[in-house]
């Protein structure tokens, strides 16, 4: 059977959102697209779920701060539910015993809590932070500059990112250039005294990777977070109603929409390779399907290792990815409230907001230190949402859903997580205890996902929900693996699609549609 | 002259006061302190260096000549030849994937290597630039040795993954002979390896020595009637003077590589990084070379499955991207070209000689050399080599003719005589 015969344009391998988001470009440009779903829905770790009777929550993502406004465009997605408001944007509040710092609208656009001089040094800041943020923003939405052989569109595309270096001015430029793989403790010194608000923005800087403020290069990570944009300004966020489940919804409708035909709890076992040549999929239940493109919108490794199998591909090429860095180090922890919880000093918009406990960069450092020798933050640190209190149909009347990003939390625990769940669990508690006098007199459930459980849940190797660690090694055209990071793989036919791919992680949405405007540019 | 690592408690005291290196340690870190290794048959060999003209093979102290360059090579052609080729790396590849794992690191299509076969091939990496070539021997269906000229330890345990199989590096635990020559046959035979004379070109089997087994195959550098011995290293000395004493009056001689080398390039085969630099070794991104640059494109095997290097091979050919040829040349004169640089039309240059000499057995003065394609592949008119004689301190620079000729550059019907002759 040749690939004129085959069945589908393109098999897209996972329902998460960026699978959605490729299947439903995929889909618009005329192409008939099988989404396959593990899972018995779809959303990946960006679903609502209930995790205790009436209480739901936001899976593993629960703060939208980087859907990206090309996504929204391309799938219309505000015809499909999705609905964006300024009204939405909420806080982020550092919180201390000292007393909380509170950083209002897109990223602290106004900064209250802290000295006059602090909002003076902050203003700077951020207009800097913002700045050299916005360099990069431009790489987000298109394939890593490819040296070797590169199109004009993206010579043009790297001209630009040159030009706005340029526009940048002599000074800045330098400046940008020379903070470009600082750490972030370092850059904050230099900047601001408060050690919340340097705690809050360490923290931000690190969220999500295996780094502390003072690892090299930690900065980067600010950047990345501040690339991103919702409703149009960067740096914004918003608590979706209904969960990030809600978001997902939204983009599956558009999929729907589009033609993409979904099939849930679908696990693919194998990618079909012919003559060097991607040309279907067997899935676990022993149908064999066919396509002229399989897009694979999981995780890089267990993509190329395990479904198309180390032997269709290079030895230097299986040596890339299997040196990809993916050890998740945090966690994900959801309480069920009898009532919700008051943080000491903050206010009603505040509790609706992103509360964060980074009271200091050092303690930061110090919540660290632990995890490289395998071990969790007996103080850890973390970012804390209450989502009922923007939709309350995510609780029982009068309850409340508290979920939280907690690190740091090593994928392979020394003790092993069976034994050291508890444990960590506890030293959760006393830290949230300590900001929100009386939580665990009122908590009736908790559900604490180690990198571990988001491992086996989500289907996430190492429970990394960058699908590969998103630091400068593994970035750009690095990413997932040097040599290969246009979406394409060294099997024809087969693309990479997920957050393992360029940009990396988050709800972006950017590597799905990447990859399918890369397909749909390979096609034309 | 007291080197410095004779006393580690003189080197400690007078050359880095920072370093204290406590005995056991000293003890485990000895390498350093023999530079050239020898190989198991060293004491056999050492005795036999008149010479002392050493060279180093990875790592191992190997002998240039050991009395007579021009003698040696005789011995190959016209009597036997012994040579050390212990210091070759070695691997053990068994396991019931074995056979899928070979076909995917290497060239050639291994399901077609019958057990008890040998053969020639080549590996390349991601790029399809060759890394190494070597000999692939297979010894039972789940059991090979791979023999190269550089190590590839790393390179194999990666390859590895995903496939049911073990990869060994036994490159000290396994000693080599090449035992090249007219009379290599008799004296094999009346060594008392009884079934010898069943082994054809590239047949390989095991024989009794020594209360261990040699695995002896039908296989050589020489172009000539041959044969390779691989014993476990303690029973190396006792093969040695088996063989020695079985080939006294048949006119056995060991050997060094100066013999050896040219012998070869009658026989117009390449040696990694002499003819090629090999992948891991250039720095330069056109030292690299493709299969097909190297003369070894006819092991590229298009109906077999996925090896490494397959995309950017075919995908080479397909585009008409390849840059480089190598080929056998004849040069009219008798003075070898030894690296001499090839023209063509007297005037641009379009390559390099990578070894050379005046042919003995065929009478004729050879060379392979490394052309600038289409020069070598489509352009074979009006080629030049410039040879710099270097006569008593002046160079005289000599512009020869150079036609581009087939290899083997001799093709001796005893190689593949059967059974052997009995000479």
């Amino acid at each position: 059977m040749t690939s004129s015969e085959a069945n589908w344009d393109a098999i897209v391998i996972g329902g998460g959102h960026n699978g959605l988001v490729a299947a439903a470009t995929l889909a618009k440009s005329g192409r008939k697209v099988l989404l396959l779903e593990a899972g018995k829905e779809v959303g990946g770790a960006a679903r609502t779920e209930e995790f205790a009777p009436g209480f739901r929550v936001s899976s593993v993502a629960h703060l939208l701060n980087r859907l990206h406004p090309d996504v929204v465009k391309t799938l219309v997605l505000e015809r499909h539910g999705l609905k964006i408001e300024r009204g939405d944007f909420v806080p982020s509040v550092a919180l201390s015993k000292d007393g909380p710092l509170v950083l209002h609208g897109a990223y602290g656009e106004a900064l209250t809590g802290a000295s006059p001089s602090e909002q003076s040094a902050w203003r700077d800041l951020r207009a800097q932070l913002l700045r050299y943020a916005g360099v990069l923003k431009p790489f987000l939405s298109r394939r890593p500059p490819d040296l070797a052989g590169m199109s004009l569109a993206e010579m043009t595309g790297l001209g630009q990112t040159a030009l706005a270096l340029k526009k940048l001015g002599k000074e800045d430029m330098r400046d940008f250039l020379r903070v470009l793989l600082m750490n972030v403790y370092d850059l904050l010194d230099e900047q601001l005294s408060d050690d919340r608000l340097k705690g809050l923005l360490a923290f931000d800087a690190t969220l999500g990777s295996h780094l502390g403020p003072r690892s090299p290069t930690s900065l980067l990570g600010l950047y990345y977070r501040l690339a991103g944009e919702i409703g149009g300004l960067a740096g914004a966020q918003i608590q979706p109603k209904g969960g990030m489940g809600a978001v997902v919804a939204a983009i599956r409708s558009a999929a729907e929409q589009a033609g993409v035909s979904i099939r849930l709890a679908s696990p693919v076992a194998k990618v079909v390779v012919e003559k060097g040549r991607a040309v279907g999929v067997v899935t676990q239940g022993g149908e064999a399907l066919r396509a002229k493109a399989v897009v694979s919108a999981i995780n890089p490794a267990t993509t190329i290792l395990d479904l198309a199998g180390p032997r269709e591909v290079d030895t230097g090429f299986v040596r890339k990815v299997k040196n990809i860095r993916m050890k998740g180090d945090a966690a994900k922890l959801h309480l069920a409230l009898d009532r919700p919880p008051q943080f000491a000093g903050v206010d009603a918009a505040g509790h609706k907001g992103r509360l964060v406990i980074a009271p200091s960069p050092d303690h930061v450092e110090g919540a660290f230190n632990p995890s490289k020798y395998g071990e969790f933050s007996p103080e850890p640190v973390m970012e804390i949402t209450l989502p009922s209190l923007v939709d309350p149909s995510l609780a029982p009347s009068g309850a409340c859903v508290l979920s939280a990003v907690v690190q740091y939390a090593p994928y392979a625990l020394k003790q092993g997580w069976t034994a050291g769940k508890p444990q960590f669990l506890k030293a959760i508690m006393a830290q949230l205890e300590a900001y929100a006098p009386g939580i665990g007199a009122t908590m009736r459930h908790a559900e604490l996902l180690t990198p571990a459980d988001i491992e086996g849940r989500y289907r996430m190797p190492g429970g990394h929900w960058h699908h590969g660690e998103l630091q400068a090694d593994q970035m750009l055209m690095s990413r997932p693996v040097s040599g290969w990071s246009g979406y394409d793989t060294p099997l024809e036919g087969l693309f990479l699609a997920g957050a393992g791919s360029h940009p990396g992680g988050g709800i972006s949405g950017a590597p799905g549609l990447n990859a399918a405007r890369r397909i749909i540019a390979i096609r034309e | 002259m007291i080197s410095p690592f004779t006393n580690a408690a003189l080197y400690d005291a007078n050359m880095n006061r920072h370093v204290k290196i406590g005995s056991a340690r000293t003890l485990a870190q000895s390498h350093f302190r023999t530079l050239r290794l020898g190989t198991p048959f060293q004491p056999r060999i050492d005795a036999l260096a008149l010479t002392n003209d050493w060279y180093n093979w990875a790592g191992y102290r190997a002998p240039h000549s050991l009395w007579d360059e021009e003698l040696e090579y005789f011995a190959i052609r016209s009597q036997a030849a012994l040579f050390d080729i212990s210091p070759m790396s070695k691997y053990r590849i068994e396991g019931p994937d074995a056979e899928a794992y070979l076909d995917r690191v290497t060239l050639r299509d291994v399901t077609r290597l019958k057990p008890g076969r040998v053969h020639y091939t080549a590996w390349c990496d991601d790029e399809g630039f060759v890394l190494d070539d070597g000999t692939l021997f297979r010894l039972s269906p789940t059991r090979f040795r791979l023999c190269s000229q550089e190590r590839h330890l790393p390179w194999l345990l990666d390859s590895a993954i995903g496939y049911e199989v073990s990869v060994e590096e036994e490159t000290e635990a396994i000693a080599g002979l090449a035992l090249q020559g007219p009379t290599s046959f008799a004296i094999l035979r009346d060594a008392g390896f009884a079934g010898i004379e069943r082994l054809r070109v590239f047949d390989l089997a095991d024989f009794a020595h020594d209360g261990a087994a040699v695995t002896i195959s039908r296989t050589g550098f020489t172009g000539d009637l041959g044969y390779e011995l691989f014993v476990p290293a303690d029973k190396a000395l006792s093969l040695w003077d088996r063989l020695m004493a079985a080939g006294g009056l048949r006119g056995i001689r060991a050997i060094g590589y100066t013999a050896l080398n040219r012998a070869r390039l009658e026989a117009g085969l390449i040696v990694a990084n002499a003819d090629f630099t090999t992948a891991g070794h250039a720095i330069r991104a056109d030292r690299l070379r493709m299969p097909d640059e190297i003369g070894v494109g006819f092991m590229v095997d298009p109906n077999k499955g996925h090896f490494n290097g397959r995309r950017p091979i075919f995908e080479a050919r397909a585009k008409k991207q390849l840059r480089h040829v190598l080929v056998g040349l004849e040069i009219e004169g008798n003075i070898p070209a030894e690296h001499a640089t090839v023209y063509c039309k007297k005037s641009q240059e379009v390559g390099l000689v990578s070894a050379a000499m005046w042919s003995p057995m065929a009478k004729r003065n050879i060379a392979i050399a490394s052309l600038q394609r289409p020069y070598g592949d489509r352009v074979v008119d009006d080629l030049w080599v410039e040879i710099y004689a270097l006569r008593e301190l002046r160079y005289q620079k000599l512009m020869k003719r150079a036609k581009v000729v087939p290899r083997p550059f001799i093709k001796l019907d005893r190689r593949t005589a059967n059974p052997p002759a009995d000479f």
